[in-house]
């Protein structure tokens, strides 16, 4: 496989082209933009043959992606912040239309006050859209995420869209050594989408109807059903992909030195990486601590972390996020798992890095002593304090 | 070739909804997809016409039919023009139908990005002149003077004080391949523009007055009446823009009574000798304009 330095937003491109959309509606927002320019420069040298539309806005270029799914072909679109809030109707509508669309989201603050920076309330507020969401750690987790969604989605069972996430800067911007699957495997990996759900003139139907009470409820349930079904399909996506690329992961969650650790930080996204460094050196000096990636915050994984979490003293939930006049919104998801699965251990929310601002290792190797020591505050903002309940 | 309704084919894809007595905006959907046939494939956004067409399981439409957003008529014909180009298909129309609040209020922004990148779609705005399906608010396409339950007409304000959008010649100013007026009570001419517009490549406007009896104030068996009478009193004109050009399709000798034509409509009553007065002399203008400067025929 040729190696390439790519930046995080390169590697996904590099991803899409391999997936070969049909439709790409583009719209530029910082840090998102490098996706867009570089997929219409790979439809200008022919390596990628897609309807590629400029369209007027990020509500548009997700309604311009579902009109292109209810046709029954593959369409991606990327956004980030203000533009997947401004989009966020479609969402809903993507998602309970079964539409299997991919996009990819450059996790960014959400004004006000105005930044470009990596945070993840962005996506976090949109939870419940009815979207998979993924969270990349870096440029190759990123390019591989971006082959995976397309057969994750397009699974007949799963036929829900899927949001690729990748934090702003961090990620997109960082230049990192990526493999770049040859074509010809890529191929091997993802068929072509074929579809019942389409417009279709042998057989005309109504989409995207409107339905009672009685039904409404009844078309929800199977979209709820429908993510968990996204379970086993992203476990086999994997193993396909393992076999044909040689790279594995491992599901809703990554684990790291978790099965003896005392103290776990369970995070997402970049950020993790520094976890698991800071882990090292803790261990190296004897401290039994472990480290959760959560890599799929939709579909939730609940008995995954329970399970990872049985045999621990206490775990910190580190987030980019803040559900104001709560807690952090991992925070929540994360403590009603363990509570649903019967994991009763003492668990601390630590708060950082909104708009950007930068964990260091000394932040997160703190997070680690405090969960020794036995912290008052369940709610801590890193640089500023716990806060008293 | 002229359309004649008369001709029509008897096969109906807009058949078995559930909308009002009366309705324009029904007729005008109902006859353009007989025009267009059953490769249509037909784009409504959140408004009347997907309000009373796809309650499922009771869907109306015999020939492909997708409700968009309310914002999203153009930008979702955008993506379904598109994806079936890339299957390969090309003997289809892609066709929206979206009222006046959907198409010169909430979707005017994917309809001028629509225009810009020149998709070949037909987009038809249905204009009622205010929100119907909500309950008959003000849209930027209601007409001056009118009495909706956003604009009351009280004792300092006689319903909504601006005048309509010009959707018209707003789409023709992005140089658009093809637009026009309609009205059906003029139901052969709105046909004709319908199949004109399936001929031409790109992306093609069609503004057509559809009268709503319940938000109008009028008989439901006035829908026609009151949709020729617009046209015929000159607060409406039949009109295309092609090949960079205006033209005319209908200038009445005379026009008919503008008092009369508002009397008879509940949302006008109100209207005092001044208003109506307002109205005759932007009319009057806006003839004088068109006389002036489009082409006759």
């Amino acid at each position: 496989m040729p190696k390439k330095f790519l930046s995080g937003d390169e590697a996904f491109a590099e991803g899409v082209r391999l997936a070969k959309p049909d439709v790409i509606s583009a719209y530029p927002i910082t840090p998102q933009t490098i996706v867009v320019e570089r997929l219409s420069e790979m439809v200008e040298d022919g390596s990628l043959d897609a309807e590629f539309i400029h369209v007027e806005s990020e509500h548009s270029a997700l309604s311009c992606a579902i009109g292109a799914s209810a046709a029954g072909v593959r369409a991606f679109t990327a956004t980030s912040s203000q533009g997947l809030l401004y989009m966020a109707e479609c969402l809903t509508y993507a998602s309970g239309g079964r539409f299997p669309i991919v996009m990819m989201n450059a996790n960014r603050s959400t004004a006000l006050p105005w930044n470009i920076y990596g945070d993840q309330r962005d996506s976090l507020s949109l939870l419940d859209s009815g979207w998979i969401q993924a969270y990349a750690e870096n440029a190759q987790e990123s390019l591989d995420l971006a082959l995976m969604s397309f057969y994750i989605a397009e699974n007949e069972k799963v036929s829900t869209p899927f949001m690729v996430n990748l934090d702003g800067f961090t990620v997109t911007h960082t230049y990192e050594e990526a493999d770049v699957p040859e074509a010809s495997a890529a191929e091997n990996f993802l068929p072509p989408y074929r579809t019942e759900n389409k417009l279709d003139l042998e057989s005309p139907k109504n989409m995207a109807f409107s339905a009672g009470p009685e039904h409404n409820y009844i078309f929800k349930y199977k979209e709820h059903r429908a993510m968990l079904e996204a379970v086993s399909v992203i476990e086999e996506a994997e193993r396909k992909f393992a076999e044909i690329f040689g790279r594995s992961y491992t599901g809703l969650i990554e684990e790291y030195l978790t099965e003896d650790a005392d103290f776990v930080i369970v995070t997402l996204g970049s950020i993790a990486g520094l976890c698991r460094e800071t882990a090292d050196k803790l261990r190296a000096a004897g401290k039994k601590v472990g480290v959760v990636r959560i890599r799929y915050m939709r579909p939730f994984p609940a008995s995954q972390l329970a399970a990872a979490l049985k045999n621990a003293k206490a775990a910190a939930v580190l987030e980019k996020d803040i559900s104001f006049g709560n807690e952090g919104a991992v925070f929540s998801e994360v403590n009603s798992a363990l509570f649903r699965y019967g994991t009763f251990i003492p668990t601390y929310n630590f708060i950082g890095g909104l708009g950007g601002r930068n964990i260091s290792a000394s932040d997160i190797e703190s997070i680690f002593e405090a969960m020794e020591k036995g912290l008052s505050e369940k709610i801590n903002f890193i640089g500023i304090g716990g806060e008293r309940q | 070739m002229s359309v004649k309704a008369k001709d029509l084919c008897a096969e109906e894809f807009f058949y078995g909804h559930k909308a009002c007595a009366g309705c324009g905006g029904s007729l005008a959907v109902r006859n353009a997809l007989k025009v267009l046939g059953k490769n249509a494939v037909a784009v409504l956004p959140a408004g009347c016409m997907s309000a009373v067409g796809f309650n499922f399981p009771q869907l109306c439409f015999g020939n492909n039919a997708i409700i968009s957003t309310f914002a999203g008529t153009a930008s979702m014909l955008t993506g379904i023009e598109a994806g079936f180009r890339a299957r390969g298909i090309t003997d289809f129309t892609a066709v929206g139908f979206a009222g006046d609040g959907g198409t010169a209020d909430i979707g005017i922004q994917a309809l001028s990005g629509a225009i810009d990148r020149n998709d070949n779609i037909i987009y038809i705005c249905y204009d009622n002149e205010a929100y119907m399906n909500t309950g008959i608010q003000k849209s930027g396409l209601t007409p001056f003077g009118a009495k909706t339950t956003t604009t009351p007409a009280g004792k300092n304000i006689h319903g909504n004080i601006r005048p309509k959008k010009n959707m018209f010649e707003i789409a023709a100013a992005h140089d658009i391949p093809y637009a026009a007026t309609a009205t059906v009570g003029y139901m052969n001419d709105f046909l004709d523009k319908v199949k004109k517009a399936s001929e031409i490549k790109g992306t093609k406007y069609i503004h057509v007055i559809a009268p709503c009896p319940t938000g109008w104030g009028i008989p439901v068996s006035d829908t026609v009446e009151a949709a020729r009478e617009i046209a015929d009193c000159g607060l409406w004109y039949l009109a295309e823009y092609e090949n960079g050009e205006f033209t005319l399709n209908y200038d009445p000798k005379e026009f008919t009574d503008v008092t009369a034509y508002l009397k008879k409509q509940g949302r006008f009553r109100h209207l005092t000798d001044e208003d109506i007065a307002v109205i005759v002399k932007s009319r009057d203008e806006k003839w004088k304009k068109i006389r002036g400067s489009w082409n006759l025929k």
